[in-house]
């Protein structure tokens, strides 16, 4: 059984100009020891759709699927008293900026013990136990003092760490990872990407990876999904989409790495593809 | 958390160099000869006038008043009213207690309704109930307080007879060696009937009082909690499955609460400006009342040994508040 199964998800905003579709007909399955990337630019609903698997958006949100299941059970129909024993629990996100994700009021020791209580029930022991355990298997060095630190005495990469600790705290069966190096340095996020897979590969959690970063998903995922304005251009295994993508966006995204670039001004991908003649969806 | 307090006592200092001056400068500035009112309708000859001014220091130039005034507070000597021939500090630490606790009453009423009010607006952005409460908000901020507590009057007091008009308690109660605040001592006495006569009593000057910080601390909660709603660990602790009751008075709430506490610190000095006018709708026997008469009888040194400590007061308040944001706000704490 899959995992995550999404079929025909649609989510629009409520605007002064009309709705707004931020994802439109998007399918995706993800099993089992199976890393799946979402890439895209900035705006083609990458986030917006897992945001909405988790229940995250507000309630200006509309969303719709024809399937939203997680290990059969449907997301879009429970309660929120179910979803709430499945979020954080059996399917954990990391985000974008690891220090505004931390609470500034609260240790991160207390920030992580919260999640063993709700859902593990853990005593107090139990959980600065664990905790001390988590912060040691995510790299951070002197992890029992560690736990009464406030997220801004840490570094990017460290609360990034904190937040992978706080997400594998319940052994997740899916993991989402929304673009969790781009605020990092260059050199934090080989260590926080090799982290994550090590943990994937140790743990057999499935998955989703979001970035607008190639390399990361050449280096980290089994499949690709491509997503340009809301809708998925192409959805392939990871070999494939490098080297023979099919559709002419997936295309012209990989025209435009900084790697081909010549001469002194970088590719965008409108030098290869007029987006107002893309053809929307799959070929 | 020391160096942090230092560095906030360090603020004090010049600060209450500056309200001395203007302690000092702002009673000389009205017009009116003290002297000449001390002496009533029936006038006064110029020779008289000048031995009396000569008697009191007036007639000195304003620079040797004014060091003759910080000399005197050195010693603890906050000089001595024109009116009642009494020391300043005693008056104004005898009536302390009543506008202490008619304030106390007015801001926790005002926190324990307008905290909860701009939480619920925020929660509920945009309905009925956000409307309604924030609109109401307003009109509280907006009521003239002289009028809004003659409207109560009329209402509670005249019209259905529920509160009393005036004073702390009723006359038929009398405790010797209070402590000077109406609901410990009437509590303590024993007396049957003192407590809910002196808690009566307070009801109306403290819904009076508390309207416009209520106001303010209402629309303050609601606008801190929705741009606290919008932040990323908002949202992570809703993605670590945690109940909305949580994610809002925990997470949310503590965020939210670190400009408000601001606000009610900054509304307790606006609270001892709006106590003068409560406590002469309601004929309430303290320091706002006592700086009324004060200021018309021209009673130099009690307006200006008045001015200062209740500047006082709302500095040390203000310290106090300074310490709680940085107990709540680690940022600050560690900076």
């Amino acid at each position: 059984m899959a995992l995550l199964e999404i079929r025909n998800l649609n989510v629009s905003f409520d605007t002064s100009s009309g709705p707004f579709h931020a994802v439109k007909g998007l399918d995706l399955t993800v099993h089992e020891r199976e890393v799946l990337a979402i890439v895209g630019e900035s705006g083609s609903g990458k986030s917006v759709s897992m945001l909405a698997a988790m229940g995250l958006l507000p309630k200006s949100a509309k969303v719709t699927a024809d399937v939203l299941q997680f290990q059969g059970r449907d997301l879009l129909t429970m309660s929120d008293k179910e979803r709430r024993s499945i979020v954080g629990r059996e399917i954990s996100m990391i985000f974008q900026e690891p220090i505004a994700s931390l609470n500034p009021c609260f240790t991160v020791g207390y920030q992580i013990e919260e999640v063993l209580r709700a859902h593990l029930g853990l005593g107090r022991n139990e959980r600065r136990k664990r905790a001390i355990e988590l912060f040691s298997a995510v790299g951070i060095p002197d992890p029992e003092k560690r736990l009464s630190s406030y997220p801004h005495q840490m570094s990017g990469g460290q609360c990034q760490r904190v937040m992978i600790a706080i997400a594998i705290a319940c052994k997740p069966r899916l993991l989402i990872a929304d673009e969790p190096t781009t605020a990092l340095d260059v050199t934090i996020q080989k260590q926080i990407l090799d982290l994550l897979m090590t943990l994937q590969e140790d743990t057999g959690m499935g998955m989703i990876m979001i970035t607008h970063d190639m390399g990361v998903v050449a280096e980290t995922a089994d499949r690709v999904i491509v997503k340009y304005k809301g809708r998925m251009m192409e959805q392939a295994d990871v070999l494939t989409l490098f080297e023979a993508p099919s559709h002419p966006y997936t295309k012209a995204l990989l025209s435009a790495l900084p790697e081909h670039a010549t001469g002194d001004r970088l590719s965008t991908v409108s030098d290869f593809l007029d987006p107002a003649t893309l053809q929307e969806g799959p070929l | 958390m020391i160096r942090f307090l230092l560095g906030k006592l360090a603020y004090l200092i010049p600060t209450f160099i500056g309200i001395t001056i203007v302690a000092f400068g702002f009673v000389r500035l009205l017009p009116g000869d003290p002297v000449l009112l001390m002496a009533g309708e029936r006038g006064i000859s110029p020779e008289r006038h000048a031995q009396l001014s000569a008697q009191l220091g007036f007639d000195r130039p304003l620079v040797v008043q004014y060091l003759d005034f910080i000399g005197g507070l050195f010693q603890g000597d906050f000089g001595t009213s024109l009116a009642t021939r009494r020391p300043v500090l005693g008056e104004f630490l005898t009536l302390f207690p009543a506008t202490v606790e008619l304030s106390v009453c007015a801001i926790i009423l005002a926190t324990l309704i307008g905290i909860p009010l701009g939480i619920f607006a925020a929660i509920k952005r945009g309905s009925a109930f956000d409307q309604v409460s924030m609109g109401a908000a307003l009109v509280g901020y907006s009521m003239p307080i002289f009028w809004w507590g003659l409207l109560l009057i009329i209402l509670f007091s005249g019209i259905l007879g529920w509160t009393p008009v005036s004073g702390r308690i009723d006359l038929l109660y009398f405790f010797r060696n209070g402590t000077g605040f109406m609901l410990i001592d009437s509590l303590m006495s024993g007396q049957k009937g003192a407590f809910t006569s002196a808690v009566s009593h307070l009801i109306l000057p403290s819904i009076v009082l508390a309207t416009i910080p209520m106001a303010v601390i209402a629309r303050q909660s609601r606008s801190a909690m929705l741009e606290v709603l919008s932040e990323d660990y908002v949202r992570t602790a809703r993605a670590k499955g945690m109940s909305a009751w949580r994610v809002v008075g925990v997470h949310a709430l503590r965020n939210a609460m670190i400009p408000v506490i601001t606000t009610i610190g900054l509304q307790i000095g606006v609270m001892m400006a709006g106590a003068i006018l409560t406590e002469t709708i309601f004929s309430w026997p303290g320091v706002g009342k006592w700086m009324i008469d004060s200021i018309s009888r021209r009673d130099y040194p009690s307006v200006q040994g008045g001015l200062l400590l209740i500047a006082a007061v709302v500095m040390i308040v203000n310290l106090i508040v300074d310490l709680l944001y940085g107990i709540i706000n680690p940022r600050i704490r560690h900076s």
